[in-house]
């Protein structure tokens, strides 16, 4: 994929409208840059999650366009795109018959890699993701905490080195502590890693703390796209609501 | 009793002819029931008329099926061949439908990380629906075998052989003994084909709570 400054994601005027006529997306025009973690912010049914499937085509806009690296989604052949980017959910989806070892691997064996650039890419993957690989490699999801199949999760979206990255609630269901601690963790990877990444969420606290820009989603549109400083001194009635609950929790707290 | 000691050949010569029977009827209907129920998963339309007909061949009874059948061309000519279909047909139902809701019952988050991280629409088949829907298609495939070793002793009406010769010829002989020279080895058959399936489907699920 190529290197220059043009934006890595962009939507042009993009809308998805179900057969029944009900409208998930519409109008929507947001560029995403190279490098950079946009935070997909808003409440439930707001068009989040369907803004992130347009981008690996797990959905096909209904109008206007979607491209990734220049170019249109629907010029890409599906699994060439979904290869380059990586994709990390709230339920993880780890496939419960292969191992930690098989689930992260299965990517890059799909791509051919050889066996000992496989194995070294897991081990890596699983270091990075704070998983000793002699204790967890050969352990089934079954056998893994929340906080472990989650990271799991991770690992196996980064596997392949895509150069994008797509994350939806990847700590929803998580406690709040070790939602912290994935957190802070995601934080110091983001810096080492460099992919672009798009990540889904409803919690303000962590669309301030991991994201660059923050693209604020109601009802199925844009309402707006803030760096965290913006967000927080922002006028906007819509912004303000989102930053006084953010606040009036912070209070609590202290 | 004495008369299955007394007929030991020819209980294993039926029980031979039996397995055949409800050997090669499964196959053909693993053969094509599978690839129907995965292909239900495809194109979910046609849910409606390929379990529906399915259903409908499990409600025609046995022998009125046999004697159905018996007047076609090729399929009447000879009496194993009907039978063999007969069979097949029975055991359909719960393979096509076992094979649909195995697979259509795999975890949505599951299926979807599977196509988002770039499977292509085989590798998905292959390495995901096929090994995690395995557990319930083999229950299907027990159940359709335990049903076709009872109803091919009815194959002995049309002359096809197996087990129940033994137990028309009982009823005609009025003879309990002869009876049971069919039945026990047809009952002991399902028993055995249904423990050890069920215990490779317990095998299967070990990992997938």
């Amino acid at each position: 994929m190529s290197q220059n400054s043009e934006p890595v994601i962009e939507f042009a005027d993009t809308g998805l409208r179900l057969a029944d006529g009900k409208t998930l997306l519409s109008g929507l025009n947001l560029a995403v840059d190279r490098g950079e973690t946009l935070m997909l912010l808003g409440r439930s049914g707001s068009g989040k999650t369907t803004t992130l499937k347009l981008i690996n085509r797990l959905l096909t806009a209904t109008s206007g366009e979607v491209r990734v690296e220049g170019q249109s989604v629907t010029n890409w052949e599906p699994t060439k795109l979904r290869r380059g980017i990586g994709y990390a959910i709230q339920d993880v989806g780890l496939f419960p018959h292969y191992t930690v070892f098989e689930n992260v691997a299965l990517v890059p064996k799909l791509q051919q890699w050889q066996r000992e650039k496989v194995e070294a890419r897991v081990r890596e993957m699983l270091a990075l993701v704070g998983l000793p690989y002699d204790e967890y490699a050969s352990r089934y999801p079954s056998e893994l905490s929340g906080g472990q199949r989650q990271r799991v999760g991770l690992a196996r979206a980064l596997a392949a080195e895509p150069p994008i990255l797509l994350m939806d609630e990847p700590f929803g269901a998580l406690d709040p502590i070790t939602r912290a601690e994935l957190q802070m963790e995601f934080k110091r990877l983001q810096e080492r890693l460099g992919k672009t990444i798009v990540f889904v969420t409803h919690d303000v606290g962590e669309a301030l703390l991991l994201g660059s820009r923050i693209a604020l989603m109601e009802r199925g549109r844009l309402h707006g796209v803030y760096r965290p400083q913006e967000f927080l001194r922002s006028d906007d009635a819509k912004v303000k609501a989102y930053v006084d609950v953010f606040r009036a929790g912070q209070q609590i707290l202290q | 009793m004495n008369f299955i000691f007394n007929h030991k050949h020819e209980v294993a010569t039926l029980t031979a002819e039996h397995l055949w029977l409800v050997g090669i009827s499964m196959l053909l209907a693993i053969a094509i029931g599978v690839p129907l129920g995965i292909l239900l998963t495809r194109r979910p339309r046609w849910k409606a008329i390929i379990l529906g007909s399915t259903n409908v061949v499990q409600t025609i009874p046995s022998l009125a099926l046999f004697g159905l059948l018996l007047p076609l061309p090729w399929l009447g000519a000879r009496a194993d061949r009907l039978a063999i279909v007969a069979l097949a047909l029975y055991a359909l139902l719960p393979i096509v439908r076992n094979t649909y809701v195995g697979i259509a019952g795999i975890n949505a988050p599951v299926r979807e990380a599977a196509v988002a991280m770039g499977l292509t629409s085989s590798q998905l088949l292959w390495k995901v629906e096929l090994p995690l829907g395995l557990p319930v298609m083999l229950s299907g495939i027990r159940v359709a075998i335990v049903i076709t070793i009872g109803v091919a002793t009815i194959a002995a009406a049309i002359g096809a052989g197996g087990l129940g010769e033994f137990i028309f010829r009982g009823i005609a002989m009025v003879d309990n003994g002869v009876i049971l020279a069919g039945a026990i080895p047809a009952a002991l058959m399902a028993l055995v084909a249904d423990l050890s399936l069920s215990g490779v489907e317990k095998l299967l699920v070990r990992h997938r709570s």
